[in-house]
């Protein structure tokens, strides 16, 4: 892996571990799995259609979480569902217009040769997601304690939620190079519920979100070259096994 | 001169149910209203609706020029084993008004709450604590209303008076409006200046507790036999 690679693939983590910190304080564990599974057909399509990936992939996910923004209000019941069957389907219709080896790296992600501008977009598109967790977080705070109470306090609930979903479907689409349709959430999930146990506040469940992420994409990387394997599933292992120790450890 | 809060003709519609409707009413400065009535009958949601965080679906709501609202919700169902600590959760209210001169500690000392307990995840907190630390989070916008939806809700005894006590303290202090929802009959005898009555069975009714707090007019708001005494002191 060249340094570009490993300079995007640490800041899609930073990313990834921040996104998910707030994903999992939210109990959105599930919608935020279920909707990495939407780039798919995205995929699928742009392949089609000979034009980039990642460009399918990130105009099926911004679909996805708008989807997800305008369910929010409705039932949980009804909403969950509703994901479950949307979202499975779309890795069932993806599915079928993918085939052969894309449809493996799709699924399982293959880092490949990345372009001067693949590098800049990822980088510009990391440092937003991050911007935007660090710079929001308070408004986010709020809003996760009570919607309504964050409403008095001047922040525009709806518009909040929409631009954490986007930014959530963004970070998705930054990691499909690496960890593939169906490991992406993972890596937004893990290493956030790793945090969520270490942690006493918020500052430390971010740091350690971060850097839970950052460390399972170096080690899983490091473990992928040396064993000759993909590196997606090694990620999400090195993230796994994160968590697993801290199960050892008594909560905070 | 022209009251603090008037309210006129409010209907407002959640879905397909009329929630409110045609409530008017009117609450002047350092007044204490209480929002009486049974489950059902519009209490929440006319106060988000003062809170400005419900739509109103007719009539209107008009506050007085400079009002600052402070609001405390109900008993939140919220997920709270998170690690947001009271202070974080203070600090980024202060944060979202770019507010550099209110201390923590001030807020946390105004409703009797540690720096210790303020530094727990909000899920280590009593019920008490954290309807104190929902107070300090409306006090920390230096309200000049503070709208209050069952504080006391799933607290002891002990500590609901203590909150009762608290609120009544703070509005003599700060010379603040309150206004509260509360199924306490006992606790609005003693604390509210003037009541208003919602059901879902008859036009709301709105004056001063020994005017409303009648067993005729219970029974009718409440729909049912009330046993409710009022004990003359």
């Amino acid at each position: 892996m060249n340094i570009e690679s490993l300079l995007l693939s640490s800041a899609m983590a930073i990313a990834a571990g921040l996104v998910g910190c707030f994903a999992v304080m939210r109990r959105m564990a599930l919608a935020g799995d279920a909707l990495s599974h939407v780039a798919l057909p995205g995929i699928g399509v742009a392949l089609a259609l000979r034009i980039h990936p990642a460009l399918g992939a990130a105009a099926m996910l911004f679909f996805g979480a708008l989807l997800v923004w305008s369910l929010e209000d409705r039932s949980r019941m009804a909403t969950e569902t509703l994901i479950g069957v949307v979202f499975s389907t779309a890795l069932a219709v993806g599915s079928a217009i993918t085939s052969g080896e894309e449809l493996i790296d799709a699924l399982l992600g293959r880092p490949g040769a990345l372009s001067m501008g693949e590098t800049a977009f990822g980088l510009a598109a990391a440092a937003l997601v991050v911007a935007f967790v660090v710079m929001r977080r308070n408004a986010l705070v709020v809003m996760l304690v009570s919607p309504d109470i964050a409403r008095t306090a001047g922040v525009n609930v709806r518009l909040l939620n929409f631009m954490y979903l986007q930014m959530f479907a963004l970070t998705v689409a930054l990691g499909l190079r690496y960890l593939g349709v169906l490991l992406m959430g993972s890596l937004i999930i893990i290493p956030a519920a790793t945090a969520k146990r270490l942690s006493r506040n918020l500052t430390q469940m971010l740091a350690i979100g971060a850097s839970a992420a950052l460390l399972a994409t170096l080690g899983g990387t490091a473990a992928a070259a040396w064993l000759n394997r993909d590196t997606g599933p090694l990620i999400v292992t090195a993230a796994a096994a994160g968590f697993l120790l801290t199960l050892f450890r008594k909560q905070a | 001169m022209d009251p603090l809060l008037r309210v006129d003709r409010l209907s407002l519609r959640l879905g397909s149910a009329d929630v409110l409707r045609d409530v008017s009413f009117s609450v002047e400065t350092g007044a204490s209203l209480a929002i009486i009535g049974p489950n059902g009958a519009g209490k929440t949601v006319l106060l988000k609706a003062l809170a400005g965080v419900l739509p109103v679906s007719a009539g209107a709501i008009h506050w007085a020029g400079g009002v600052r609202i402070g609001y405390v919700p109900q008993k939140l169902d919220i997920t709270r084993d998170v690690p947001i600590t009271g202070v974080d959760f203070l600090h980024a209210r202060l944060a979202l008004t770019h507010d550099t001169t209110t201390a923590i500690a001030d807020v946390l000392a105004s409703v009797d709450l540690s720096m210790d307990a303020a530094a727990l995840p909000i899920g280590a907190l009593s019920g008490g604590q954290f309807q104190r630390l929902l107070m300090a989070f409306a006090l920390a916008g230096h309200p000049t209303v503070l709208l209050l939806d069952e504080p006391t809700a799933g607290v002891d005894e002990p500590g609901q008076a203590r909150l009762n006590e608290l609120v009544s303290r703070l509005q003599r202090e700060r010379g603040m409006t309150v206004m509260l929802v509360s199924h306490d009959l006992s606790i609005v005898y003693r604390y509210a200046t003037a009541v208003l009555c919602l059901s879902p069975y008859r036009a709301c009714a709105f004056g001063r507790p020994r005017e409303i707090l009648t067993p005729e007019l219970l029974r009718e708001i409440y729909g049912s036999p009330l046993a409710f005494h009022i004990h003359e002191h």
